[in-house]
C-alpha cells in the first residue's frame, strides 16, 4: 500500500535499551543528593474516624528526626485531578476516610529512623461507622464519607441519545443482564517515589510521574506558586498504567518537608502503601439492557451502572463518564441511555487504570451480547460482524470516527483462530469466545480546562550535523515513546534514527506535553514532533539549495543525505549542510505544536471520550475448563488490531502483549480484597495475583494494514485498546465451554467450579 | 566468616564483612539485620539492583549469589559475607553486553526496564547451567521475576534466541544505503 519509509515502520531497538539492560538507568529511588533526608508518611489505621488529637512531640524529640508535619503545617487547599471535585487534603484535619489516608509525615537522617518516628506520633481517633459497600452507600442512614456530598454521591450521570423508549418498544427481543467488575490495581513494579528540593523560592521535584505537566500545574496551585517556580523532572519510570498520573502525598508532603529542613527529601511508597494510595480500577455494578431486531441488529442499549469511587475523586469523574461513553463505539446503534452513580466509600480512591473506565463495561456488554446471540440462536461472531461499526460514522454520543476496520478485525480473528472449525467440532470442556474493543487516541480535552495546545516539541540539529536532539514533554514510562518519537523525528527530517538523542519530560527544559495517559503520545506528541522535523528539513533543503545551486523543490533528504530528485550524484551530507547553516544563520531549530480540533457534542459530559481518532480490535480466546477443579487452561489468544500506521512493529506488539496480560489478570486472577474493617487483605504481590511467565498463554497478535487520515503518517492508538476486549473475551470463552455464565469478575477457578457444580445439580434435579 | 564486630554506644552491634561483588572485594560495616539489597544499593551504589516489594515476591532485586539467582531483599548481608555476588552491573564485561542483554534489547523484551536487571540475571543463571533450555524451562527460570509490561512474550523469545546465538530477530534489519557515513 503506502510508500516505503526509512525509519518509521521498522523495529529499531529501543533508544533506552542499553541503559535499562545494564542497570545504568536511574529511577527516582536510585538518585541521591548531598545532605538528602528520607521521608515517610503516617497513615490512618481506620477506614473512617474522627481525629481527636495528634501529638508529635515524642517523634520530634527522637535523634535523627529533622521535621514532623501535620495538617497544621501545610496548605488547606483541597486538590484532586478532576477539577469539578477537588476533595483531598495533603493531610487530614477533621477525619480520616480510608485505611491509608494521610495524617502526618516525617523527614529523618535515614529510613529506619523514619519508621521509629512514625510510631512515636500519637494520634487519638474516634472510630466512626464506615461505608464499605458501594451498592448500599447511597441508602438512607448510611454514614457520609464527605459531609458535603449527600447520599455519598460523587458523580451522577444521566444521558440519553436518540429515542430510547421507542426503540425498546419496537425491538424484537429485549434482554437485561447484570455484571459485577472488581477493584484492581495498576501494580507497576517500580514503587512511587519523589525527591523534593528547594533553591530559594524554586521547588524541584524528581518523580516517577506519568505527567510532569499535571504535577507542575497541581503542585504550583496547591502552594500558590508560579508554574515557572516549580520544576518537575521525570526520571526513568518503572511503569505507570494510570497510577502515576496525579501527584501523591510524596510530592506534596515532600515539598513541605524539604522547605522546612532546607534539604532534599526523598520519599517512596512501599508495596503496601502503593496499594493503599491505589487509584486503580473501580469496582462496578453494570446492568445492561439491549433491544435487538430478529437478526440480532442492536437497536438500543441502556447502561445502568454504579461504581465504587473510594474516599476521593482522583480522576474518577472521567472514569465514570468513560464507562458509558465508549460503549457505543465498536457496534453501531442510534439509541443509547447511560445512567451512572459514582459513590464515595471508605476505601482507597479509584482512578484511571489502563483502558480507563472502559474494560469492565466492555466485559459486561460483550458478555451480554453473547447471551443475546444465544437467545436468538446466532453465532457470536456473526452478531458482532452484523453490528460492527463502519468508518466515517458518528456514534450516538457525537464521537466522530474516521478510520475503522472493526469488521475486518473480526473477520481476520475468525480466520486466525479457526473459529468456524472449532465451533463445528466441539470438544467437551473446551470453549471459544470473541470480544471487541476500541479506545481513544488521546483525549480530546485536557484534564483541567485550558486552551493550551496538547503537545509540543522542538529539535536541535547539532552544529556539525552528526546528531539531532529532540526536546519533548512526552513521557516515556516503558511504552517506548522516546524511541518512536525519535523515529518520527528522524523520518520527518530525512535523518538517521541512530543519530537521534532525546531529552524528555523536564518542565524546565522541554516544551509542554500533557503526558502519558489516554494513549495519546504517538499520535499527539508524534504530530508535534513530525512538524518540528519537517521544519528542520525545510531549512536543511533551503540551505542545500543555495549550496548546490538547485531549487529546493528538487531536493529531498533521507537517512542524513540531501539529494537532488532530478540529477543523480548531486548530494550533500547533513554534516555539510548543518555546518554551513550554523556558520551563516546560527542554531538550526525546528518546532512543532499539536492542538486537537474542536470535538464532540454539547451535552453534559460530552468532552469525555472525544478523540481525534479511535483504535479498534478483536480478540478470540480458546479455553479448556477442568470440571473437577474449575481450572481454566488458556489454549490460545488471537488479537487483531486496527491501530493505523505502525511506527515500530515490535514495540507495538509489546503493547498488545502487555495489555492482554493485564486484561487476563483482571479476567481471572487479580482483585484487591478488603476485610470488614476496610483493610486491604492482599496488599502484596504474593496474593494480589499477577500472571507469571508460566501462567501466560500463547498469544498471536496481528495488525491490519490501516491508515488514520488525521494521524501522523496515519498512526493511531494501541497501548490501552488491547485491554478492552480481553475481559469479555475470557467471559465468553468460559461461557462457551460451560454453558453457564459467571456474572462477576474475576472469573476465578472457584467461581467456575461452583457454576459447574450448580449446573450439574440443576440438571440432576430436572432429570429427577 | 564473621570475624570483626563493633558495638556502638547505643549497644547496636555492627559487623565488618567483605562482599565479593562483580569480582571486587568490598568491605562494609553492617548491622545484623541489614538486607543485602539495601547494602548493594545504599552502601555500594549498585542501584541496578531494584526493589519492587521487599518481600521476595517480585524478583526485581535478583542477584547471583555463588551463581544462583536469589532475591537479595530476602538475604541478610551477613549471609553473603565472603561469598561471590554478581549484580546487573557485573554482567556486561568491559562495556561488552552479554548475549542475553543484547538479545533482550533487540527483541524489544524491555519496556519500563524495572524488572530487566533481575530478568537478565535469572536468564543468565539458567543459560549458564542449561545452555539450550526449552521454552517451559525458560518460563520456569524467570517465573520468580514479575513483569507488568510485556506479558513475558518477547522476554521468553529473547532468552531462547540468546541460547541459540541469535541476538536479533529477522525483521530487526532495516534498509540502510551503502556507504552512509552517519
Amino acid at each position: 500500500m503506502s510508500k516505503k519509509y526509512s525509519v518509521i515502520g521498522h523495529s529499531v531497538p529501543r533508544i533506552d535499551g542499553p541503559e535499562k539492560a545494564t542497570g545504568a538507568a536511574k529511577y527516582t529511588l536510585d538518585l541521591k543528593f548531598p545532605n538528602m533526608l528520607y521521608g515517610k508518611i503516617l497513615t490512618s489505621p481506620h477506614a473512617h474516624a474522627r481525629i481527636i488529637s495528634i501529638d508529635t512531640s515524642e517523634a520530634e524529640a527522637l535523634p535523627g528526626v529533622k521535621a514532623v508535619i501535620t495538617h497544621k503545617d501545610v496548605p488547606t487547599l483541597k486538590y484532586g485531578l478532576s477539577p469539578a471535585r477537588w476533595d483531598e487534603n495533603i493531610f487530614c484535619s477533621d477525619k480520616v476516610r480510608f485505611v491509608g489516608d494521610k495524617v502526618a509525615a516525617v523527614a529523618c537522617l535515614d529510613e529506619s529512623t523514619c519508621y521509629k518516628a512514625l510510631k512515636l506520633i500519637k494520634v487519638e481517633y474516634e472510630v466512626l461507622p464506615a461505608v464499605l459497600n458501594f451498592l448500599t452507600a447511597m441508602n438512607e442512614g448510611q454514614p457520609l464519607v464527605h459531609d458535603e456530598y449527600e447520599k455519598n454521591i460523587n458523580t451522577e450521570i444521566h444521558q440519553e441519545f436518540g429515542d430510547v423508549a421507542k426503540a425498546f418498544a419496537e425491538a424484537y427481543h429485549v434482554r437485561t443482564d447484570t455484571f459485577i467488575g472488581q477493584r484492581t490495581y495498576q501494580c507497576p513494579i517500580e514503587p512511587h517515589a519523589a525527591i523534593s528540593m528547594w533553591d530559594e523560592g524554586k521547588l524541584t521535584v524528581y518523580s516517577s510521574t506519568q505527567s510532569p505537566h499535571y504535577f507542575q500545574h497541581y503542585i504550583a496551585r496547591e502552594f500558590g506558586m508560579d508554574m515557572g517556580d516549580v520544576r518537575i523532572i521525570k526520571t526513568f519510570v518503572g511503569g505507570g498504567f494510570g497510577g502515576k498520573l496525579e501527584p501523591t502525598g510524596l510530592e506534596f508532603a515532600g515539598a513541605v518537608l524539604a522547605k522546612l529542613t532546607s534539604r532534599p527529601v526523598r520519599m517512596f511508597y512501599d508495596r503496601a502503601e502503593m496499594f493503599a494510595h491505589n487509584r486503580g480500577r473501580h469496582a462496578q455494578q453494570m446492568e445492561i439492557t439491549t433491544g435487538v431486531d430478529k437478526n440480532g441488529k442492536i437497536l438500543v442499549a441502556h447502561a445502568n451502572f454504579k461504581m465504587d469511587g473510594g474516599a476521593y475523586t482522583s480522576l474518577g469523574i472521567a472514569s465514570a463518564y468513560y464507562a458509558g461513553a465508549l460503549l457505543p463505539m465498536t457496534y453501531e446503534f442510534d439509541n443509547f441511555k447511560f445512567d451512572m452513580y459514582r459513590v464515595y466509600t471508605n476505601l482507597p480512591a479509584c482512578g484511571a487504570q489502563r483502558g480507563h473506565g472502559a474494560p469492565q463495561p466492555k466485559y459486561a456488554f460483550e458478555s451480554h451480547l453473547d447471551n443475546v446471540a444465544k437467545d436468538l440462536g446466532i453465532d457470536p461472531m456473526d452478531i458482532r460482524i452484523l453490528n460492527a461499526r463502519r468508518p466515517n460514522t458518528v456514534t450516538p454520543n457525537d464521537f466522530k470516527v474516521n478510520s475503522c476496520h472493526m469488521r475486518e478485525c473480526l473477520e481476520r480473528a475468525r480466520e486466525m483462530s479457526g473459529w468456524d472449525e472449532k465451533k463445528k467440532n466441539r470438544i467437551p470442556g473446551r470453549g471459544i469466545g470473541v470480544s471487541t474493543g476500541s479506545f481513544v487516541t488521546g483525549a480530546g480535552y485536557p484534564i483541567y480546562r485550558t486552551d493550551l495546545p496538547h503537545a509540543s516539541a522542538f529539535i536541535r540539529l547539532n552544529e556539525d550535523g552528526t546528531a539531532a536532539t529532540l526536546y519533548t514533554g512526552a513521557v516515556e514510562i516503558g511504552q517506548g515513546s522516546d524511541t518512536v518519537l525519535c523515529q518520527m523525528a528522524a523520518e520527518a527530517m530525512g535523518y538517521c534514527y541512530e543519530n537521534m538523542k532525546i531529552i524528555a519530560a523536564d518542565t524546565e527544559i522541554t516544551p509542554l506535553d500533557f503526558g502519558a495517559y489516554a494513549s495519546r503520545q504517538t499520535y499527539m506528541s508524534g504530530t508535534a514532533v513530525k512538524l518540528a522535523g519537517e521544519e528542520i528539513k525545510k531549512q536543511i533543503l533551503d540551505m542545500a539549495s543555495a549550496m548546490l545551486s538547485l531549487p529546493a523543490e528538487d531536493l529531498d533528504s533521507d537517512n542524513g543525505i540531501v539529494f537532488s530528485k532530478s540529477r543523480e550524484g548531486k548530494t550533500l551530507t547533513f554534516q555539510e549542510v548543518a555546518r554551513k547553516h550554523f556558520v551563516l544563520k546560527g542554531p538550526l531549530l525546528g518546532k512543532g505544536v499539536y492542538t486537537p480540533p474542536r470535538l464532540g457534542g454539547t451535552f453534559k459530559g460530552a468532552p469525555v471520550g472525544t478523540s481525534p481518532a479511535y483504535s479498534f480490535g478483536a480478540q478470540v480466546g480458546e479455553v479448556q475448563i477442568d470440571a473437577e477443579t474449575g481450572e481454566i487452561n488458556v489454549l490460545g489468544i488471537w488479537d487483531v488490531h486496527d491501530c493505523g500506521k505502525v511506527i515500530n512493529p515490535r514495540l507495538l506488539h509489546g503493547q498488545v502483549h502487555g495489555a492482554l496480560f493485564m486484561g487476563m489478570g483482571e479476567s481471572v486472577w487479580e482483585e484487591v480484597l478488603f476485610d470488614d474493617k476496610g483493610r486491604i487483605l492482599n496488599p502484596e504481590l504474593a496474593n494480589y495475583r499477577m500472571l507469571t511467565a508460566m501462567d501466560m498463554p500463547p498469544i498471536e497478535s496481528e495488525v491490519l494494514d490501516t491508515y488514520e487520515p488525521s494521524g501522523p503518517w496515519g498512526a493511531k492508538e494501541v497501548g490501552e485498546g488491547a485491554t478492552n476486549p480481553t475481559l469479555g473475551m475470557f467471559s465468553n470463552a468460559i461461557f462457551d465451554a460451560m454453558g453457564v455464565r459467571v456474572n462477576s469478575l474475576p472469573l476465578t477457578y472457584e467461581k467456575v467450579w461452583r457454576a459447574l457444580k450448580e449446573k450439574r445439580e440443576r440438571e440432576a434435579a430436572e432429570k429427577a | 566468616m564473621i570475624n570483626r564486630t563493633i558495638t556502638d554506644t547505643d549497644g547496636v552491634k555492627r559487623y565488618l564483612i567483605t562482599l565479593n561483588v562483580n569480582g571486587d572485594a568490598r568491605t562494609v560495616l553492617v548491622k545484623g539485620n541489614a538486607i543485602l539489597a539495601n547494602v548493594l544499593r545504599d552502601e555500594l551504589n549498585l542501584t541496578g539492583t531494584k526493589k519492587g516489594c521487599e518481600l521476595g515476591d517480585c524478583g526485581s532485586c535478583t542477584v547471583l549469589l555463588e551463581g544462583k539467582p536469589v532475591d537479595s531483599c530476602m538475604v541478610l548481608a551477613l549471609e553473603a559475607d565472603g561469598r561471590e555476588i554478581i549484580t546487573i552491573e557485573g554482567v556486561a564485561v568491559n562495556s561488552k553486553l552479554d548475549a542475553i542483554q543484547e538479545s533482550m534489547i533487540n527483541h524489544a523484551a524491555i519496556q519500563c526496564g524495572y524488572c530487566t536487571p533481575g530478568m537478565v540475571l535469572s536468564a543468565k543463571a539458567l543459560l549458564t547451567r542449561n545452555p539450550h533450555p526449552t521454552e517451559p524451562e525458560v518460563r520456569e527460570a524467570i517465573s520468580g521475576n514479575l513483569c507488568r509490561c510485556t506479558g513475558y512474550v518477547h522476554i521468553v523469545e529473547a532468552v531462547l534466541a540468546a541460547s541459540e546465538g541469535r541476538l536479533a530477530p529477522g525483521e530487526h534489519e532495516y534498509p540502510r544505503e551503502e556507504g552512509d557515513s552517519i
